[in-house]
């Protein structure tokens, strides 16, 4: 494969370097706005600890869903915005995601054989 | 002659940025590639976290269950702490992009002094924890925590150093709009530290 054809495999961008980060660094009250909106999820997060006799009496299954979408969202807003996932080039996104799926299948498969989820619900 | 050169214009472009036939940075690579391979590290201690917290069979009945050890309002603050010192990397980054090395050096130094707080405390948890009874070999709640955390703790401290290297750098006047990736890829590793953080305040202190 020339160097050429590996570029456009991965997607590197035709312009130059420089140019392309003008283009796809999010402003600095992007960065405050995306910082507010974690701080919000998190304090959402904190509350059900606050509340935790209605958790209680609701199940931990009820917690779990309500913790793990916050949980998972600000993942994935740190990884977009904050590591520029969202505007950089995909072969980062793409070995970043390997690991990370990767980590998910095989843990989640190793707790699953062990009954770790069956006895926590 | 010519028409060679026109031909082969992108590929030499992107070489002469970066170097690389892939043109795109080889040190961004390397660190992605370690990001990834380190989601396989901490997937690996909080599965193990998951599978013992509630299977201690030794020490003090109280020091058993995570939910009669943990202090969450102390905790909440070490995370909001630890989230924004992300902030402050963000806009270090952005700055230095801009070719605003002062501003740059300003919030480096504020994001050590955020990560420093987080890690006091973390020792002040630990410490609490310890004076408690729950040591790293009391029972397999605590050695699962400590393991995760401290590891979390390290990679941290490490960022710590890091960024007082880039801040020292900046101060000798060796840390221009030139080493902006630089200090790009050292973002990625501390986005990933509070990333990792996310993901263990909720699965660790939130869900008993």
């Amino acid at each position: 494969m020339s160097s050429t054809d590996l570029q456009t495999h991965i997607g590197t961008p035709t312009e130059p370097h420089h140019q392309a980060h003008e283009h796809t660094h999010p402003s600095d009250w992007t960065y405050i706005k995306i910082a507010i909106f974690l701080a919000i999820v998190t304090a959402a997060e904190v509350a059900t600890y606050i509340w935790d006799d209605w958790f209680e009496e609701a199940g931990t299954g009820v917690l779990i869903a309500t913790l793990f979408p916050m949980m998972i969202v600000k993942f994935f807003v740190v990884c977009g915005w904050f590591m520029h996932l969202k505007y950089d080039n995909p072969l980062f996104r793409r070995i970043f995601v390997f690991g990370l799926v990767l980590a998910v299948l095989v843990y989640t498969a190793a707790l699953t054989s062990m009954h770790v989820f069956a006895d926590a619900v | 002659m010519t028409d060679v050169a026109v031909e082969t214009s992108p590929t030499l472009e992107a070489e002469e940025h970066h170097g690389t036939s892939t043109g795109i940075s080889n040190e961004k690579l390397a660190m992605w590639v370690f990001l990834g391979s380190d989601c396989l590290l901490f997937g690996a201690l909080i599965s193990t976290y998951l599978l013992v917290r509630h299977r201690s069979e030794s020490g003090p009945e109280a020091l058993r269950d995570p939910s009669h050890v943990f202090d969450i309002p102390f905790t909440s603050v070490s995370s909001f702490v630890l989230l924004m010192s992300s902030l402050t990397m963000a806009l270090a980054v952005g700055a230095i992009h801009r070719g605003d090395v002062r501003r740059c050096q300003a919030f480096l130094a504020t994001t050590a002094l955020l990560g420093a707080t987080f890690i006091g405390g973390q020792v002040y948890e630990f410490t609490a924890f310890y004076n408690e009874g729950l040591g790293f070999t009391t029972n397999l709640f605590g050695s699962a925590f400590y393991t995760l955390t401290g590891f979390h703790g390290v990679h941290v401290s490490v960022g710590i150093m890091f960024l007082m290297s880039l801040v020292v750098m900046s101060l000798k006047g060796n840390l221009g709009p030139d080493k902006a990736e630089t200090v790009e890829i050292f973002g990625l590793y501390w986005h990933f530290v509070d990333i990792v953080w996310i993901l263990i305040f909720t699965i660790v202190y939130l869900i008993p």
